[in-house]
């Protein structure tokens, strides 16, 4: 049996609501202080199983800029963020990209995929500097 | 965006959006993190994205672009002079005009560190466009002042891609960011953040070789005797933003010195008719959604004004009370308040927990709201339901229909004259019931 109240701050979005949650035997028992109920979720994830969006670039030929965003689909176990940004470093593309375009399925094991952020032209012409 | 597409959408005959940059969206393409959307389209987008939605509603409304075109000037009669390299030098002569150009990074001559001047000393802002749009690392040895969110962001940035980030400093004794970006950011990577802290000096000739660093005291002087060093390369600078307002000033608008941006009606314009603004050219912000929120507000006023809409009557100035550092928008329209929700944007002068936000006006608080915890790194909205404040409710005398500056924004009216007013300010919930009825300024 184990069960434990910590006070942690919701990350899901910019509001950081502050959270009072318990939990015991890895289910939530308690959650007080959030305003959605993405609250309850994230402090169960955070307290049991903590997981981030890594967002990060990745290199481009013949695009619009050198490098377009990139992020995981869905929040991926933190411990993986590690391989995830190791994976993505070692990914080139060809511009055109569309926006959502999958960069990286199943990245590092995670099940979720990698998602370009924006979209970016073709540029035939060396880039301007 | 938001406000062209708006005013698009709103009736407007012609929108033109003008940037200075060779695409749309701005900063937004640089903050390649997310947490960008998620109030007003219920997604957690990176900032491209949540650019690429509004680019795409733009065009779909109708909204002509020209890109790469530097607005020279806006004069009072609302003509534009822009210059670009297909058309020259252009004279426009609008009926509205938005101003929407955001904000600019305080660097190190806005704050004055001493030492040497080596290479090596970034704003956040100039780091993260290198990071994340042109693929160069600014160094491998980071320090960041200030923690604002940009600071913040670009110290996990850093360490996500091989850098060693040895610290982030704050002057004040309570962070800058939004508390989401310390746990995210510095608290995940087990990058320390030291409140009350600066930079006393800068070490290198050629390259920045370290800093050293000190302890303030209340006034935020440093403390002789608390000062070490930390080896570096860089030196980041996250030490707020400033509103752009170049070409607001040129239009001789009265600002709002505490948010160093115009003063703005609830239609979001400025003490110049038929010129308007919303975004981080108004006050800062830290959510991309408010920004939007006031776009479309600014948007719709545009439009409003076009179609000879406006509304006319009698006005009410906001003023930030207790607890309150400063309100946007400064003027408020009675038969807004009558006749739809009008929406508040105010910073706390500093943290406090269980309060509520008042609106008070002659001495009566007329709607508030409760919030758990306020922080001046996270603006408060209060949005006044419709007909909470009525002409009866300013009290005898007050608002009567012989008030000098009738449907407009008299600079004269700034320091408290005839003009009735909206008090904001925050009080702590125990003593909600003694508080009320005691306008306290």
């Amino acid at each position: 049996m184990s069960r434990e109240t910590s006070e942690l701050t919701c990350i899901v979005c910019p509001v950081g609501c502050r959270l009072r949650a318990t939990v015991e035997d890895g289910q939530l028992v308690d959650v007080q202080g959030n305003s959605c109920k993405r609250g309850a979720a994230y402090a169960l994830d955070e307290l049991c199983a903590p997981k981030r969006t890594v967002t990060s670039t990745v290199r481009v030929e013949g695009g619009f800029l050198p490098l377009v965003p990139v992020r995981t689909r869905d929040p991926i176990p933190k411990d993986k963020i590690a391989q995830v940004l190791l994976d993505i470093a070692k990914i080139r593309m060809d511009a055109p990209i569309r926006i959502h375009q999958v960069v990286a399925a199943d990245v590092a094991g995670t099940g979720i995929d990698v998602i370009a952020s924006r979209s970016m032209s073709r540029v035939n012409a060396p880039r301007a500097e | 965006m938001a406000a062209a597409a708006r005013a698009k959408q709103c009736g407007a005959g012609r929108v033109i959006l003008m940037d200075r940059d060779r695409e749309l969206g701005g900063i937004l393409n640089q903050c390649i993190h997310n947490g960008f959307g998620l109030q007003l389209l219920s997604q957690e987008l990176t900032g491209p994205e949540y650019a690429e939605h509004f680019i795409s509603e733009a065009r779909d409304a109708g909204v002509e672009t020209m890109l790469d075109t530097m607005v020279l000037e806006v004069t009072q009669s609302k003509q534009i002079v822009a210059v670009n390299r297909d058309e020259g030098l252009m004279r426009i002569d609008a009926k509205a005009i938005v101003l929407a150009m955001g904000a600019r990074e305080r660097n190190r001559g806005g704050v004055i560190i001493p030492g040497m001047r080596p290479a090596g000393v970034f704003t956040a802002g100039a780091a993260q466009r290198f990071v994340n749009m042109e693929g160069y690392m600014p160094g491998k040895r980071i320090v960041v002042l200030g923690s604002g969110d940009i600071g913040l962001i670009m110290a996990r940035r850093l360490t996500w891609e091989g850098a060693k980030v040895e610290a982030v400093l704050e002057i004040l004794p309570f962070p800058s960011g939004l508390t989401r970006n310390i746990v995210q950011c510095l608290n995940d990577q087990g990058i320390p953040l030291y409140l009350s802290h600066t930079v006393v000096d800068i070490h290198g000739e050629e390259r920045v070789r370290g800093v050293t660093v000190a302890r303030v005291d209340s006034n935020l002087r440093p403390i002789p005797g608390t000062e070490w060093d930390i080896e570096c390369d860089t030196l980041l600078l996250s030490v707020g933003l400033i509103p752009e307002n170049e070409l607001t000033q040129d239009v001789g608008g009265e600002l709002d010195h505490v948010t160093g941006g115009p003063v703005v009606t609830d239609e979001m314009e400025t003490s110049t008719p038929g010129i308007f603004a919303c975004g981080n050219v108004v006050h800062i912000h830290d959510l991309v959604d408010n920004v939007t929120r006031e776009a479309w507000t600014a948007g719709e006023g545009a439009a409003r004004l076009v179609a000879g809409q406006q509304p006319g009557g009698d006005t009410v100035r906001t003023r930030a009370g207790d607890g309150i550092r400063y309100v946007v928008p400064h003027v408020l329209h009675l038969d807004n308040l009558a006749s739809r929700d009008v929406r508040l944007f105010m910073r706390a002068t500093r943290p406090a927990e269980r309060v509520q936000v008042e609106a008070v006006v002659g001495g009566e608080v007329v709607f508030s709201k409760f919030e758990r915890v306020v922080r001046p790194a996270e603006m408060v909205m209060l949005t006044i339901p419709a007909g909470k404040v009525s002409p009866g409710k300013m009290g005898p005398g007050k608002a009567g229909p012989n008030r000098a500056g009738l449907n407009t924004v008299s600079p004269n009216c700034a320091d408290g004259g005839p003009q009735p007013e909206l008090v904001v300010r925050i009080t702590p919930r125990d003593r909600d019931s003694a508080a009320e009825g005691g306008e306290k300024a």
